[in-house]
C-alpha cells in the first residue's frame, strides 16, 4: 500500500525530481550500497553522489551508516508503509495548520478587545 | 510519536489528535483558545482561511481560495507545489454558524465529506473534523485530498513507491 502526506511534499518532491536520485531508490531496493559504489554505477564523483544520497536522507528515503570508512546505505522507507506513520504525517500537517489557525484566532481575539476598548 | 517531537511540543500548547475510526473514516480534533464563533470564522471567511491552510512547511502556496458559504454555495482553492498546480473545489451541504460546517471535496469521485464541528466550553473550542470517504481504497491511496489532485507527479511517486515497497518486502 502506498501512503504519503503533504508534511513530507516538499522533501520528498525535491528528492524525486531529479533521475539519478530515482536511479539510487531503484538501486538501492535491489541492494544496499555504499556511496563509492552508487558513485561507480552512476559515473559521478564521490562528493556529487554524496550531496544526491543527502538529499535521498533528508526526505526520509535512505538511511546511511558508516561502517568503518565506508558509508552504507539503503531504503528508508519501512517506516512509510506502517499506518502508525502515516497517521503522524498526517497529524504533522494538522498541527502545522492548527498552529496557524491559533494566530489567526488570537488575532481576532485581540480585535475584539480593540473594537471594545474603543467603543468605551 | 516519538520521543524527540514530544520534547518540541510547548507544554501548553493543544494537542492534535488523528484517528481512523474505522475503514473509511478519519477524525481529526483539536481544542482551540477562543470561543467558537472566532474559530468558526477563521474556517469561513477567505481572508483568514487562507492564513492558516497552507502552512509554509507542507510546501505548497495558494493562488487562490473562493468561498461561498452557505448551503449549496461553492468553495474552491488553487494551489501551487513548484511546477505544478493544484485545485480542489466542492460543495457546502451545511452550515450552522459557529457549530457545524459540512462540505464535499468534488475534485474526483473519490472524494471524502468533511464535517467539522466546533464545540464551545469555558471560552475554548473542541473543533472535530470527519471525514468520510467512499471506500477504505480511496483513504488509503488519498492520505490526504490534496495528495489526489496533485496528478501525474504523485503518480509517478505511486510508481516508484510501489516498486521500492516490493524491493523492501524482498529484502
Amino acid at each position: 500500500m502506498v501512503q504519503y502526506s503533504q508534511a513530507s511534499f516538499d522533501a520528498s518532491f525535491a528528492a524525486l525530481s531529479d533521475a539519478t536520485r530515482r536511479g539510487v531508490l531503484e538501486q538501492l531496493g535491489r541492494a544496499d550500497a555504499s556511496i563509492t559504489d552508487l558513485a561507480v554505477k552512476f559515473r559521478m564523483s564521490l562528493t556529487g553522489m554524496k550531496k544526491h544520497v543527502v538529499v535521498l536522507e533528508q526526505a526520509g528515503l535512505v538511511t546511511t551508516k558508516k561502517v568503518g570508512r565506508v558509508r552504507s546505505c539503503k531504503l528508508g522507507l519501512r517506516r512509510l508503509e506502517e499506518e502508525a506513520a502515516w497517521i503522524e504525517r498526517y497529524r504533522q500537517l494538522w498541527e502545522a495548520r492548527f498552529d496557524e489557525l491559533d494566530k489567526v484566532v488570537e488575532e481576532l481575539k485581540r480585535r475584539e478587545v480593540d473594537g471594545r476598548k474603543k467603543r468605551e | 510519536m516519538d520521543a524527540r517531537r514530544g520534547s518540541e511540543a510547548a507544554p501548553t500548547k493543544n494537542r492534535v489528535t488523528v484517528e481512523r475510526k474505522s475503514e473509511r473514516e478519519l477524525v481529526v480534533t483539536r481544542t482551540f483558545n477562543g470561543p467558537a464563533r472566532l474559530v468558526f470564522e477563521a474556517w469561513t471567511k477567505a481572508e483568514l482561511f487562507r492564513q492558516w491552510w497552507v502552512p509554509k512547511s507542507i510546501g505548497m502556496s495558494l493562488l487562490s481560495c473562493e468561498m461561498d458559504v452557505r448551503v449549496g454555495g461553492r468553495y474552491r482553492l488553487e494551489f501551487a507545489h513548484g511546477d505544478s498546480q493544484a485545485a480542489f473545489f466542492g460543495t457546502y451541504k451545511e452550515v450552522t454558524p459557529h457549530s457545524r460546517l459540512v462540505w464535499t471535496n468534488e475534485e474526483s469521485d473519490q472524494g471524502q465529506v468533511t464535517t467539522v464541528t466546533f464545540a464551545e466550553k469555558d471560552g475554548k473550542t473542541l473543533l472535530v473534523m470527519h471525514e468520510l470517504y467512499p471506500s477504505k481504497e480511496a483513504l488509503d491511496a488519498a492520505g490526504t485530498g490534496a495528495a489526489d489532485a496533485m496528478g501525474e507527479t504523485f503518480e509517478q511517486l505511486d510508481e516508484l513507491l510501489i516498486t521500492l515497497g516490493a524491493s523492501v518486502g524482498r529484502s
